[in-house]
């Protein structure tokens, strides 16, 4: 499944600085959906190169990180249950204290 | 010759006391001349006796508020359809509180004097130093060393001297903060750290205000609308705080100073939306501004969370609660910027700027690693340090120990103890993490710089730029 990742508010230094990652994630045998749980466990293994306590917390991404996909909040949407389609932006944002 | 410079002097040294004088009295004169507007506006609305031409008089007879003088200062308002005479006259009559005067707050400000907002409030305890000029745009070098609220207030005194401005000299914690917040109808958040942020959301929704709130960090920025007609607070989107290594501060990890400009002007444009009465206020929706790609990313946001201990069905946080609540036990994280210090080391471990210099003097063999990162080395660095990130340390034990054995050929020493290791970086953290991971990797005898390049700026040489 071709999906966009977007990492910002500095979650992208965990993945080499990169922002834009467009990947290919394969389904599971016998499996016909992908879920943001599914998705969170490919992120962790594929993309995330250092500090992953910076990113996630349990199963889950850790406190102060939205997630968003299509541009809608993930809570909208089921959370770690949104089943993800072909072609989905989903984006991972660190909230900014700054100022 | 020597008299004529000592009366030139003189001079100087005197038009500057005037001129300091001049400023104050000024200062002084605008404040008394905006409270006294608003004692006409308050007397003319009760009994219009008209015995003092006042801003808003109703025998102009118009058939709204606005005084020929505020006709002409807002105009373009006033000519555009959707806001007009309607929506001027809402915000002259409106109150916004800006919370922090730095990057963000100074745009902000800025705008929200211009526009006509009827009383406009600063709360900020810092004073204007020459690293915030950058972005902190309403203060000028005239005012470096003095407080920002007088700064700020000055300058939209300034700009628009027909409104009050309210100045509080204060840092914002919870035994003031409901005070002043219920002067106020519209909270602008243009603070700088986690601990304020959730104080001044709980705070906003045990008195029903609405809070518009904007962040900004190197070259991103984040902006959205809290408490607003039955919208979120900032404790539904983020009920846990994060952990403090995802809470960065401007003065550690750097910020465009147009990014906050930007954010800080989306601020004063929601809270002039929100006072006048028009358009679609930015509740249940973020903004997500990245300066590098120029992108803007308009999200949807979750509604009120109905579990959310503040905001929720169930919330019983009482104004005693808030007053004894401790937001920096809670975040982790301190409400002033107070750098952190942390005491790792024992001290025969440390060395401070002075002995060091003293080692220096008297030729002593060494070698110096600054564990800074790269592009920090690159601002400024003490002579023959060696740079060495504290990130890729681990990595670069090898190049420490050929520097140590380099040194001591140099010196013509045999002895392996012969040649001191000294780490450094900006204020003396990093370089005490450095030397405990040294300790447990055999360098023994590392030795952190205490305080760090600050420490030698203030206590070896003056000259040494921080930064």
């Amino acid at each position: 499944m071709q999906l966009t990742l977007e990492f910002g508010g500095g979650l992208e230094l965990l993945c080499d600085s990169v922002k834009i990652h467009n990947i290919n994630v394969q389904l599971k045998n016998g499996e016909e959906k992908l879920t943001m749980r599914d998705l969170l466990a490919w992120v962790r293994t594929n993309l995330v190169r250092e500090r992953p306590e910076m990113f996630m917390k349990g199963d889950s991404v850790r406190p102060g990180v939205l997630v968003l996909v299509n541009d809608c909040d993930w809570e909208l949407s089921g959370q770690l249950d949104t089943t993800l389609e072909e072609k989905d932006v989903v984006v991972f944002i660190s909230t900014l204290h700054g100022g | 010759m020597e008299s004529n410079g000592g009366d030139a002097g003189r001079i100087l040294a005197e038009i500057q006391s005037l001129k300091a004088s001049k400023t104050d009295l000024d200062n002084r004169i605008a404040a008394l001349e905006s409270q006294l507007r608003l004692l006409n506006f308050h007397n003319d609305t009760v009994s219009s006796n008209g015995s003092c031409p006042s801003i808003s008089n109703p025998d102009f007879a118009f058939g709204h508020d606005l005084s020929p003088d505020m006709i002409y200062r807002y105009s373009r308002h006033l000519l555009l359809p959707a806001f007009g005479v309607q929506g001027q006259s809402n915000l002259l009559k409106s109150s916004i509180l800006v919370v922090g005067a730095g990057g963000l707050g100074s745009p902000a400000l800025l705008y929200l004097a211009a526009c006509g907002v009827g009383r406009l409030g600063i709360v900020d305890h810092d004073v204007v130093e020459l690293n915030n000029m950058h972005r902190q745009v309403i203060h000028t070098e005239a005012f470096i060393g003095q407080p920002k609220v007088k700064s700020a207030a000055a300058a939209c005194r300034s700009i628009n001297s027909s409104i009050l401005i309210v100045e509080h000299q204060e840092a914002l914690r919870t035994y003031n903060a409901l005070e002043i917040f219920s002067q106020y109808d519209i909270i602008v958040d243009a603070t700088d750290n986690a601990p304020s942020r959730y104080m001044i959301s709980d705070c906003c929704v045990l008195l029903g205000k609405p809070l518009v709130s904007g962040a900004a960090l190197g070259l991103e920025g984040q902006l959205t609308v809290y408490n607003y007609k039955g919208g979120p607070c900032y404790r539904c989107l983020f009920p846990t705080p994060p952990p403090t290594t995802a809470c960065q501060r401007c003065a550690d990890s750097g910020v465009l100073g147009v990014v906050p400009g930007v954010i800080g002007c989306l601020q004063a444009l929601e809270a002039i939306k929100i006072a006048s009465g028009i358009g679609e206020p930015l509740s249940g929706r973020m903004v997500l501004f990245d300066a590098l790609s120029a992108r803007i990313r308009i999200v949807k946001i979750r509604g009120r969370s109905l579990q959310c201990e503040v905001c929720g069905e169930n919330a019983a946080l009482t104004q005693q609660q808030f007053k004894d609540f401790d937001y920096e036990k809670f975040t982790q994280s301190p409400l002033a910027t107070a750098p952190l210090k942390l005491n790792l080391l024992p001290a025969d471990s440390r060395i401070d700027s002075g002995e060091f210099n003293e080692k220096i003097v008297k030729g002593e063999p060494h070698v110096l690693v600054d564990v800074r990162p790269a592009h920090h080395f690159k601002i400024v660095s003490l002579p023959n340090a060696l740079n060495i990130p504290l990130s890729s340390l681990e990595g670069q034990l090898p190049e420490i120990s050929s520097a140590l054995k380099e040194e001591r050929e140099r010196r013509g020493i045999e002895s392996e103890s012969g040649v001191s290791l000294y780490v450094v970086c900006r204020r003396g953290n990093d370089s005490q993490r450095a030397v405990q991971l040294l300790h447990k990797k055999g360098f023994s005898s590392a030795r952190d710089i205490i305080g760090g390049l600050e420490a030698w700026a203030n206590d070896v040489d003056p000259n040494f730029p921080t930064y």
